[in-house]
């Protein structure tokens, strides 16, 4: 009845018009969705009252290319209609030229405590264009149940991820269940496969960079090459073709209906999977991705999302204390606890709170803080070229097109193309 | 004879398993997706043909969102302006270019269908640009002043082959009694063309109550949002959950009225295409 | 051929048979003494009923039609459109020291191929279906309405949410389709329709194909409501086979409606979208013209290279489409 008359209400304010609410002081576009978008409306609304000014939030798409170019849009005709942007770690560089400096806008010391090589990251020519908001790395998931049954550590190289892959899928088949796979990861020929392939290089010594940090081009090398190659092995092996195909929610999704042993995803599937409805609650564990060797290390690529102010807003000082705001101890505090975001400040992994709400954060320290950047200030506007270049190379590698040095070979000689263009 | 009625039988069986796989495979995957929009998330990865248990919560968490209702009345608002412009310009289009000759007229034509030549992203910015210079920004006036670029030449194009098949009879008489071009244009012409027209409206309302990249561009707020921006902008729980059935709940209720929409004008559809197409 | 001639095959003007030259009289009208001023007077009606709508095209298309064709001559980026200099033809062909520019990008050829070859596989294909379709729906049958309602729903779906739905449905592990042709015994193993090269383009057309069939349906189903019956009587008076009804009576009736439908439908393949960026995103094998130049656009930030792409592809389309009206236009003028 109550519900009835909610809705009821609803559909006349619908119809009536909602008038638009006077104009707020501040516009601002954080988080696309549910729990990422109430979280951040929560913490404007304590800036809001603590400050006296209004903001909006706006809904933005949540793919992040659909969301860069709607951004892009906006700013490319300088208009002031957002002021505050939530944007990810590859984007400073391109859209340097539109966002003002923070630093002349926060006090002196702004950036202390946080995680530096993200401060780096935003850092451009010089301006601190974004405040880290917080931080995303990739990590392993396993099925410790199966791990058990199989007598199976938890793998620390590729090879041995590979190894137990095997046994685990051929004993699973053999007792009758036939869609079980060994590893699923993204292999959809998009950013997600960059983050995919430069985890499995930088794992390896040497290996590492696509492009170092002078911008010389170094993804032609042998332990990129084994890298791709051991990988481009483990479709139809012990990962689906369909992988090729996958993003995080197609991963997440044979995963999570206990088709899978291994599953490479960001650390918010934890609470998908661990979910009342989840068919594997309780039978998954986390552990950080495996090393490429015994001198290899594990390596995650640096995800996560910043805060920046456009150069056209109307209140820059206002727009840069909210952002001072949002990323604030008590609010990074406050989210992580909520919503188990990872916070950008190191002091906060040691939190006690914060660690009794998300107890990975302090197994998983090292990974967070050690993540991996891809190569994006450094190409600036030319990322995703590069990144495009670099994914579709990857892509053709694991459809078994091209071996992994002709790959590299020909990719070498196309980023040599983008880079005498303009980088 | 008994060989015949064999054949008729035969054939009669052939003709309806025709009709049943032609049905399944223009409906399945709508049926799918009321199938899916059914069924709690935690069921989402598991195939089923059917519904077990039946599940509104999708539609209820759809229907007690504000800003999806919102969505629905922008989305109408556009798409009613959208078609009632596009037929008046279209009609008044179609008149000249049907039934006057002069020079250029070939150039006109070819010019209208001309503009849908072009990507829709190309345009993207400069129509940005326009809809910003106008103060448009954010409000219905944009779509729909957007949405003329790809309604308007198909309107202008079948209004005009319609047009040319009325008799010329009709507006002789018309021209003998001294009406003007406006007169004998809504006097004469339009109660003929209604079929046409609503062809031609329910084609423009089914282009503009689905489009989705203008509007996505072309809005920023929830309030000022249409339909499928709305579902596109449906959020799941983080940044890369996909909340599915959500997704096919809010589908099924905006498709709902564009069928029965189709239902109720498919006569007027198929005698109004008629004319346009084959007549001499 | 003139702009002239092609306008006439398609809409199949009457114009022809009356024999006409003159300017602003009705077709046909009577020619009388006031006949000069009552056509001045209608040539300048035209033009004033024309302007409304050639003004809101100029509004809507105008300026971003020529900004495209202007910033496919410059280097203009995203991030600074006003610091763009003009480069000429650099961004189609450039020499220095090998072949630069979109004519020398294996990639852009490879999407006009896909571009082309998905736009004559479905719409071959919807053309075919439509005209069974149409044959079904015409034939008298209990329950024809509904029947003709739910071949009529997938032209009503969103694009955006059908794609959406079509993924799905397509997905290799937990997809029906799949399921359905395992439980047939029609394949052995899972197929991952998205991912092979091979199969992914296909995978397109079929939702292409089930996406757009009703709208070539419905015009050929006009189309067959309109067919003559006494040349059904004589045929069956005759006693000539069905079969053969069809391909000497029906069909030739039918070809200038098809024709129609298939002229709008073979533009909106040459500039498809939306159903290929949700299937398989940005995949090669399936990259087409619409795509390759937002991906320049939007992704890569180059507006001058992306401006440039989407004028060759509209170039292409112009090209393409004088071209059918042309062969297209004894069939077209033969519908009456």
């Amino acid at each position: 009845m109550k519900s009835g008359l909610v809705y009821a209400g609803s559909v006349l304010m619908a119809l009536g018009g909602i008038s638009q609410a006077q104009a707020a002081d501040l516009t601002i576009s954080c988080g696309a969705v549910g729990a990422e978008l109430q979280l951040c409306q929560a913490g404007v609304e304590r800036w809001e009252a603590r400050s006296g000014h209004s903001v909006e939030v706006v809904s933005t798409p949540n793919s992040a290319t659909e969301r860069l170019s709607l951004y892009q849009q906006i700013l490319g005709s300088h208009s002031g209609d957002i002021d505050v942007f939530q944007i990810d770690v590859v984007w400073p560089g391109m859209l340097a030229t539109h966002l003002i400096d923070l630093n002349e806008h926060l006090p002196k010391g702004a950036t202390d405590g946080f995680f530096e090589a993200i401060v780096d990251n935003n850092t451009v020519d010089g301006q601190l264009v974004a405040m880290p908001w917080f931080t995303d790395a990739g990590v392993l998931y396993y099925r410790k149940d199966l791990l058990e049954k199989y007598n199976l550590e938890v793998p620390t190289t590729w090879a041995a991820l590979t190894e137990a892959a095997h046994t685990v899928q051929a004993g699973e088949r053999e007792a009758g269940h036939k869609d079980f796979w060994g590893y699923v990861f993204q292999g959809r020929a998009y950013e997600g496969l960059t983050v995919n392939a430069l985890e499995w290089m930088a794992s390896y010594p040497e290996g590492g960079t696509i492009v170092d940090d002078d911008g010389k081009i170094t993804v032609n090398n042998p332990q990129a090459a084994g890298a791709l190659s051991q990988a481009a092995g483990w479709i139809n092996d012990i990962s689906p073709q369909g992988v090729l195909n996958y993003t995080e929610e197609e991963a997440r999704g044979v995963f999570q209906s206990g088709n899978a042993l291994f599953m490479r995803n960001w650390p918010y599937a934890w609470d998908l999977v661990q979910s009342e409805q989840s068919s594997i609650r309780d039978r998954v564990e986390v552990a950080p991705l495996p090393a490429g060797g015994k001198d290899g290390q594990s390596a995650g690529v640096l995800g996560g999302w910043n805060l920046a102010v456009s150069r056209y807003s109307d209140n820059p000082d206002m727009a840069a204390d909210l952002v001072a705001f949002l990323t604030s101890f008590d609010e990074q505090k406050r989210r992580a606890i909520e919503g188990s975001y990872n916070p950008t400040l190191p002091a906060l992994y040691q939190d006690e709170e914060v660690l009794a709400a998300v107890p990975f954060f302090g197994t998983l320290y090292e990974t967070f803080t050690s993540a991996v950047p891809r190569p994006a200030a450094v190409t600036g506007d030319n990322y995703p070229r590069v990144s495009n270049a670099f994914f579709n190379t990857v892509h053709e590698v694991l459809s078994g097109r091209v071996t992994a040095d002709q790959g590299l070979e020909s990719l070498e000689g196309e980023l040599e193309r983008i880079k005498r263009r303009r980088w | 004879m008994t060989l015949r009625t064999l054949k008729g039988i035969v054939l009669k069986i052939g003709f309806w398993v025709l009709v049943a796989v032609l049905m399944v495979y223009a409906i399945f995957p709508f049926y799918y997706a009321v199938v899916t929009s059914l069924k709690p998330s935690s069921e989402l990865f598991q195939v089923s043909y059917w519904v077990d248990s039946v599940d509104f919560s999708n539609y209820a968490a759809v229907l007690s969102q504000p800003t999806f209702l919102a969505a629905i009345r922008n989305s109408v608002i556009v798409a009613v302006s959208v078609v009632l412009i596009a037929l008046l310009l279209g009609l008044t289009a179609a008149w000249a270019l049907g039934r006057v000759r002069f020079r250029g007229r070939t150039t006109v034509m070819m010019i209208v269908l001309g503009v849908s030549m072009f990507p829709q992203v190309a345009v993207l910015s400069g129509l940005f640009e326009v809809i910003r210079t106008l103060d448009l920004y954010n409000s219905p006036g944009g779509l729909i002043l957007s949405y003329t670029i790809f309604t308007l030449p198909f309107t202008v194009w079948i209004l005009t082959t319609f047009m040319r098949q009325l008799p010329d009879e009709l507006e002789e008489a018309a021209i003998v009694d001294g009406a003007s071009p406006w007169v004998t244009l809504t006097k004469v012409f339009m109660p003929l063309l209604w079929p046409a027209m609503a062809t031609t409206g329910l084609l423009a309302f089914i282009a503009a109550w689905n489009e989705f990249l203008f509007a996505l561009t072309f809005t920023l707020t929830d309030s000022q949002r249409t339909v499928p921006v709305a579902i596109a902008l449906i959020s799941g729980g983080s940044q890369y959950e996909l909340p599915w059935g959500p997704i096919m709940a809010a589908s099924v209720i905006v498709t709902v009225p564009l069928v029965v929409l189709v239902v109720i004008f498919q006569r007027r559809i198929v005698s109004g295409l008629t004319a346009g197409a084959v007549k001499g | 051929m003139t702009a002239q001639e092609s306008h006439d095959t398609v809409s199949n003007s009457s114009r022809d048979q009356k024999g006409d030259e003159g300017a602003g009289r009705p077709v046909g009208a009577p020619r009388r003494e006031r006949g000069t001023r009552v056509r001045r007077q209608r040539v300048r009606a035209a033009w004033l009923f024309l302007t409304p709508m050639l003004i809101g095209l100029l509004l809507v298309a105008g300026w971003p039609l020529l900004r495209t064709f202007w910033f496919s001559l410059t280097d203009a980026s995203l991030s600074s459109l006003e610091g763009s200099q003009f480069i000429g033809l650099e961004n189609y062909l450039v020499f220095d020291d090998g072949w630069y520019g979109i004519l020398a990008d294996s990639l852009w050829w490879q999407s006009v191929w896909n571009t082309l070859y998905f736009t004559l596989v479905s719409v071959s294909l919807e053309a075919v279906l439509g005209v069974i379709v149409a044959l079904v729906l015409n034939a008298h049958f209990r329950g024809r309405t509904l029947v003709r309602a739910a071949m009529l729903i997938p032209w009503a779906i969103p694009t955006v949410v059908s794609a959406k739905i079509w993924a799905w449905m397509l997905n290799d592990q937990f997809g029906i389709i799949n399921h359905m042709l395992l439980g047939l015994g029609l394949i052995d193993a899972p197929l991952s329709w998205t991912a092979d090269a091979s199969l992914s383009m296909w995978a397109v057309i079929i939702v292409d194909v089930w996406k757009a069939t009703p709208f070539v349906a419905l015009l050929v189903l006009a189309a067959l409501q309109m067919l003559p019956s006494d040349c059904y009587e004589a045929a069956k008076v005759d006693g000539i086979h069905p079969v053969r009804v069809f391909f000497r009576v029906t069909l030739p009736l039918i070809t200038p409606a098809l024709l129609v439908a298939i002229i709008f439908r073979a533009l909106d393949a040459l500039r498809v979208f939306d159903v290929i960026y949700v299937l398989t995103s940005n995949a090669a094998s399936t990259m087409t013209m619409s795509i390759y130049a937002r991906q320049q656009l939007v992704e890569f930030q180059d507006v001058g290279y992306g401006s440039a792409a989407s004028t060759l592809l509209f170039m292409i389309i112009a090209l393409i489409t004088v071209v059918y009206l042309y062969i297209g236009r004894r069939q077209l003028g033969g519908g009456s």
